[in-house]
């Protein structure tokens, strides 16, 4: 009851200031450090404006489906499926485009848009079921989203026969996947906006406390009132929903719709979560820190491209580091006990 | 009893301490235990009683001092060897494994096997001994999730008398007991005792330490207080003691301004059944008891006028309106808060901070946001004046739930009511494990919020809270309300009588 009297520093000034540093923001900001000195080191072209806007924008799809993600792990579940919602909003996105863009040549815009939300609606639909069986059914989102993910894969492989969707407007892919506004790639305006969208739900509104509120006890949060099963639903919806506006910027990038893409979305998407000091019990994140997280993926990725790492190893690397973030989160919650205030 | 060898100290603490980062749990602490006798531990939330008891048990490491077995100093590394000695701890938490069944549970960690192969039939026949002796009638064979918790505090209590019992330490065990359970336990505590057994107890129940306690000892901020006799010393005594400060009456003179009635329950039963045909009455400015055994309804009926039960039938009257399948968001909107008991299980988000814990509930008004967004100057200036009135300790609204301690914690919960102006509570056991200084400030606040004009609904497994608090007393029997006690009604033997069995028709 008194502690905080008796509170006396004796431990050494330095390691304090770095344990409450690693207390307060993780694991994060050690592993960006180590990772822009080891990278500068190995390839001269790391540190250099262009090759980190190249970061940026090669980040976007990992970044927003992050977000998305990281809705779920604040309710205390996990989204599986999100690999096949991109893969199901590119070959749903590109076939409508493609078909209305052959019936109506001249109406390239009405195509796009039209495309665009056909593929973006049959990417969110996957969150809709994922959000119903775990909201009202009470399924575990571990086996809601990997039968989702396996149910999605499959319906974009029948769709497409396995072969890649071609015959969308140039314009599409001019504009969303390599197009450029005052020097900046838009599909960073597209991640920016929805992470300050994000940002301002989860901070200023009620409804964004209630996702901590879940997470963080979901009887108590239905003893305060809140709609427990809704604020669930809607939490599979919009991962889905932010997974498939990746899903769509990607097919941009690529020109073409995909059944083969967004396989490694799953385990890197909760990895840059868990980095960004997302508890897997649900309750505690911020959206800034996974744009964060989601950047440092894109940056080691990057960086390993540069000093000529093999993709094999690649994924070794990624596997190792989100272990060794699940560890850092381990040790920071021993220290928390250490240092109350 | 006054044989010479028994007022020798059969464990003993010497300038016991114990630190931990920034705080200093057990300060010098010269604590006796004799044979045969039930020495009490008392003191608030945070005093360190659960320190010392870890400690005797094996749990954790003094940093400084000694303990002294039989005279002699020890090192207890582990439970298990403290075990090995004969002392033994039974924690508020349990350290069952659900899954498993009773003799299982009970040899955990002392499996009878023969060349690494368990021996099933040779273990089930020492855990019938075991059970046996002790008089617990209890299934061997039984899964442990099946049993209620007095069952399971059983399983509890009969680990630790695998190997012979020299000391029992007991923390707050008749928390979550019935009434015919506690008897139960204080039967088997005598027998302990005519044993030899030394038994140390935690409680924060006044009754309990003239009942079974021989002498009490008082903790305070980690410092041994004093050692007392428990038979002879005053309940107003011993709190003076603990709180180290004059409480004054721990319960609170209320005025009653009856008004209008502002919740009513019509023939409510609920899904599960556990209430039957409930109907009751609450008005504006006055305090009304449920009282009743645990697992009697009182509680579920509590839940079923919040909506946070499935109702089967009757409906809820709240301000003239009438809800047949009411909501916790419904009811919340229109004014009535339900606190549950569990403030761990069901009252708190316990890593999100204080701050979002008291606001929770009232987010969609002012002055927590205004419609659309959240504010967030609006809602720190309203948590912090809360805050303030409840007297949180330590006063830091961002700091998490789950390093405040327990008295503090329900404070957390509490403080809910205040974020916007209800016309009705719902408190259901609102003073379970806290200890009196905070119990005070509870029953203070109660009282405000129902000379406010707020309705009052309070239950209490507690039987003085009852007494002293209510106006009008709802008791319960297995889901139904037994009779409506009003005013000079209200006492022990009638209340009491009531628990059982229906008296006429």
């Amino acid at each position: 009851m008194t502690e905080s009297k008796n509170m006396t520093p004796k431990t050494s000034f330095n390691s304090d200031i770095i344990k409450r540093v690693f207390v307060q923001l993780g694991i994060l900001p050690f592993l960006l450090l180590i990772a822009v000195v080891i990278f500068t080191l190995m390839s001269d072209n790391f540190l250099t404006g262009k090759n980190l806007l190249n970061v940026l924008r090669q980040s976007v799809y990992l970044t927003i489906v992050s977000l998305g993600q990281m809705l779920c792990l604040l309710t205390g579940g996990f989204d599986l499926s999100v690999g096949t919602i991109l893969a199901l909003t590119s070959v749903v996105g590109a076939l409508v485009m493609a078909t209305i863009y052959a019936a109506m040549p001249d109406a390239a815009w009405f195509a796009i848009l039209v495309g665009c939300c056909g593929g973006i609606l049959a990417g969110t639909m996957i969150g809709v079921v994922n959000g119903v069986g775990v909201a009202y059914f009470q399924v575990s989102p571990f086996m809601m989203s990997l039968g989702m993910a396996s149910v999605g894969f499959g319906i974009a492989l029948y769709l497409t026969g396995g072969t890649p969707v071609y015959g969308m407007p140039v314009a599409f892919g001019d504009i969303f996947g390599f197009g450029e506004f005052l020097g900046i790639p838009t599909p960073i305006y597209v991640a920016a906006m929805l992470a300050v969208a994000m940002f301002f739900m989860l901070s200023r509104t009620a409804f964004g406390r209630y996702f901590y509120a879940v997470g963080g006890n979901i009887k108590a949060a239905r003893l305060s009132g809140v709609g427990t099963k809704g604020v669930l639903f809607w939490t599979y919806v919009l991962c889905a929903g932010f997974a498939a506006i990746a899903g769509m910027l990607l097919t941009a990038r690529l020109d073409t719709g995909e059944a083969n893409i967004g396989a490694s979305m799953p385990l890197e998407s909760i990895a840059a979560c868990v980095i960004a000091g997302v508890s897997l019990r649900g309750g505690i994140g911020r959206p800034e820190n996974v744009v964060l997280g989601a950047l440092f993926i894109g940056l080691v990725s990057n960086g390993m491209n540069l000093a000529r790492i093999e993709s094999y190893l690649q994924t070794v690397v990624l596997g190792a580091l989100l272990i060794l973030a699940v560890v850092a989160d381990q040790i920071r919650l021993r220290y928390v006990a250490t240092l109350k205030d | 009893m006054n044989r010479k060898g028994d007022d020798i100290a059969f464990l003993e603490t010497v300038a016991l301490s114990k630190t931990y980062p920034g705080v200093r749990a057990l300060d010098g602490v010269d604590f006796q235990l004799r044979r045969g006798e039930v020495h009490i531990l008392f003191g608030e939330n945070g005093a360190g009683k659960s320190t010392l008891i870890s400690l005797l048990a094996g749990a954790n490491q003094p940093s400084g001092g000694e303990i002294r077995f039989e005279g002699e100093a020890v090192t207890l590394a582990s439970v298990h060897h403290a075990r090995d000695l004969g002392i033994s701890a039974v924690f508020q938490e349990f350290s069952l494994i659900p899954q498993m069944t009773v003799a299982e549970n009970i040899m955990l960690g002392a499996e009878q096997s023969r060349c690494g192969i368990l021996q099933p039939q040779l273990q089930r026949k020492k855990v019938e001994g075991i059970l046996e002796s002790l008089d617990f009638h209890l299934d061997p064979d039984q899964r442990v999730d099946r049993l209620s918790r007095a069952e399971q505090q059983m399983v509890e209590i009969a680990k630790a008398f695998r190997s012979d019992l020299n000391v029992l330490i007991l923390d707050e065990p008749t928390a979550s007991l019935t009434h015919h359970e506690v008897e139960q336990l204080f039967c088997i505590i005598a027998r302990l005792k005519e044993k030899g057994v030394g038994i140390i107890y935690i409680t924060h129940r006044m009754a309990e330490i003239q009942e079974i306690g021989d002498r009490i000892t008082i903790l305070r901020d980690g410092k041994l207080i004093a050692t007392r006799d428990a038979k002879t010393s005053s309940q107003e005594e011993l709190v003076q003691l603990m709180t180290g400060r004059e409480v004054g009456r721990i319960f609170p003179a209320i005025q009653f301004n009856p008004a209008e009635t502002v919740l009513q329950a019509e023939n409510l039963t609920s899904a599960d059944g556990g209430v039957m045909d409930v109907s009751l009455s609450v008005k504006r400015g006055e305090i009304v008891g449920l009282a009743g055994l645990i697992g009697s309804g009182k509680s579920r009926c509590g839940q079923a006028c919040f909506g946070a039960v499935p109702l089967r039938g009757g409906r809820i009257h709240f301000k003239g309106q009438a809800f047949s399948n009411p909501s916790p968001r419904r009811m919340i909107e229109n004014g009535l808060l339900y606190l549950p008991s569990d403030r761990r299980q069901e009252g708190l988000m316990m890593m999100r901070p204080a701050r979002e814990n008291i606001s929770i509930a009232s987010l969609q008004k002012e002055p927590f946001s205004n419609g659309v967004f959240l504010s967030r100057k609006g809602e720190a200036r309203a948590v912090r004046e809360h805050a303030d009135r409840l007297k949180l300790v330590p006063n830091r609204i961002d700091r998490t739930a789950e390093h405040f301690s327990g008295g503090n914690q329900q404070k957390l919960m509490l403080a809910r009511s205040l974020a916007q102006r209800f016309d009705a509570v719902i408190f259901d056991e609102p003073t379970v494990g806290v200890d009196v200084g905070t119990r005070v400030a509870i029953y203070a606040f109660i009282k405000e919020l129902c000379e406010n004009g707020a309705g009052i609904v309070l239950i209490s497994s507690d039987m003085s809270e009852i007494l002293n608090l209510t106006r009008r007393v709802y008791v319960f029997y297995r889901g139904r309300v037994q009779v409506e006690l009003r005013g000079g009604d209200i006492n022990e033997t009638n209340i009491l009588s009531h628990f059982f069995e229906k008296q006429a028709a």
